[in-house]
């Protein structure tokens, strides 16, 4: 499925080389940004990303943070990759994407650690994971080396946005139904707790993550008949 | 030039690898002073911390020079080693060099005409290190306080030694027995006593599901006073208090 979903990105690439000029939020513009938060949505229908979406969503505040430090990450080195695209020799595309999203990633760790350090202790690793996540590689691979520059910022902000929207929504829930709490703000009342409601304890473990966002995609597919694989 | 030719390749490699290493070491060192102050501000807000005072980051060093009265290095045998500033000892690097070679820190605090010990600890989680502070009254036995922190320890698990409630039920304990012999404090799974009331038990409640990082607590605490003997029992008898 993976496979088919790559093809697919790059056929439409090949069809977003036009030489007249358009406007900066043309039609296509806007569904390089609309298109990853539904129909091509990283984590739902890609199924990239998975690792983190697990890992960091137990509380609303991180799942934020990382949401916007991969969004960071992706549009520069989307950025950066798609203005060497005609400069980087072949042989070595790969490692040159690594290099670039690695110091991307390091640059941004170090402006945590300087200006919020509360959130890069809480995040701890996984910043520096970000490195390895699919999602970035996968959009300079399949986009950035292929296409001009603000397009692929576009892309790359798309993407991040549709990857922080699930991680989001994920963490959404299980700070919610884990802790009673939204953003660490007590929402469920202590009445509640006096009628006997207990935190689900199972919420903040990372197998429910899995579980949630396999309900998101249950719900997504249920309204999104076009996403349902034909046998 | 062509693209795919080897020499291209190794200057482009050359030439991205020189242009990515300078700017982040440059980012890294303008940044630098900036990181530094900010783990020098958690560790005395952590300090602060054990002798009752909450305090936000920024205003952590005011606070901190006003409260602590002495920061002293000790040597193995509890006389002083005033060569070595106390608050920049890092206990990972002392723990590794031999025994006669290592200095351990305590931070001396005057609160409100009460007299306080806070020592540092560090230890084993599960999965990495975990470390803290504790803070002795005057008779250099009670807690005033304890705070703990940990690099990987499972969230919702392990790492719930960093809350509130849980560091709350060292408040009061105390860390030698009746006869004057060190025993710590056992963060135990069979405590009969949930809400830690009693206070002479040398034990706490254990958080369920985080057993391993729970023993490294009990031992962090015991091993990490243990050096600290000789300089606790030096002024004050601890036996003396008691009878």
């Amino acid at each position: 499925m993976k496979n088919k979903k790559r093809l697919k990105t790059e056929t439409t690439s090949i069809f977003f080389v036009s030489k007249e000029k358009e406007p900066l939020l043309s039609k296509k513009n806007r569904k390089l940004l609309t298109d990853p938060m539904d129909d091509n949505n990283p984590i739902t229908v890609q199924v990239l990303g998975i690792c983190s979406a697990l890992a960091i969503t137990v509380q609303l505040k991180p799942a934020l943070v990382m949401s916007i430090s991969v969004m960071a990450v992706m549009a520069a080195s989307n950025v950066i990759i798609s203005l060497l695209r005609n400069l980087i020799p072949n042989r070595i595309r790969i490692i040159v994407q690594l290099v670039v999203v690695a110091s991307m990633v390091i640059l941004v760790d170090q402006i945590l650690r300087a200006f919020a350090y509360d959130v890069s202790k809480e995040l701890s690793i996984f910043i520096g994971l970000i490195i390895t996540n699919c999602i970035v590689m996968g959009r300079l691979e399949a986009f950035a080396l292929g296409n001009g520059v603000w397009k692929s910022f576009l892309d790359g902000i798309g993407n991040a946005a549709g990857y922080g929207f699930i991680l989001i929504l994920v963490a959404f829930f299980r700070e919610l139904f884990g802790s009673g709490k939204l953003f660490g703000y007590q929402v469920i009342p202590d009445s509640f707790y006096e009628m006997g409601y207990v935190n689900n304890g199972l919420m903040l473990l990372s197998p429910m993550a899995l579980i949630t966002v396999g309900l998101i995609i249950w719900i997504q597919r249920y309204r999104n008949r076009v996403l349902i694989e034909k046998n | 030039m062509n693209r795919d030719s080897n020499v291209y390749t190794f200057l482009f490699a050359t030439l991205m690898v020189l242009i990515v290493a300078s700017s982040l070491a440059f980012t890294a060192s303008s940044l630098k002073e900036r990181q530094i102050s900010n783990v020098r501000k958690e560790k005395m807000q952590n300090i602060l911390a054990t002798i009752g005072i909450e305090t936000e980051r920024e205003e952590a060093e005011a606070l901190y020079n006003k409260y602590i009265t002495e920061e002293l290095t000790l040597k193995e045998d509890g006389s002083i080693d005033p060569e070595i500033n106390a608050f920049d000892i890092k206990l990972n690097n002392e723990l590794r060099k031999s025994y006669s070679d290592q200095r351990f820190p305590i931070y001396v605090a005057s609160v409100e005409e009460e007299k306080y010990y806070v020592i540092p600890l560090r230890g084993k989680g599960l999965w990495d290190a975990i470390w803290g502070y504790i803070a002795l009254e005057e008779d250099k036995n009670t807690i005033k306080g304890a705070v703990f922190d940990h690099k990987g320890e499972t969230a919702g698990l392990g790492a719930e030694i960093t809350q509130q409630w849980f560091q709350n039920r060292f408040l009061g304990e105390k860390v030698f027995d009746s006869q004057g012999s060190l025993v710590g404090i056992n963060v135990s799974k069979t405590n009969n006593d949930p809400k830690d009331l009693d206070k002479d038990d040398h034990e706490v409640d254990a958080i369920s599901g985080a057993t391993i990082t729970g023993d490294g607590v009990t031992d962090m605490i015991k091993e990490r006073l243990t050096h600290y003997l000789p300089y606790l029992k030096q002024e004050k008898s601890i036996v003396a208090l008691y009878n």
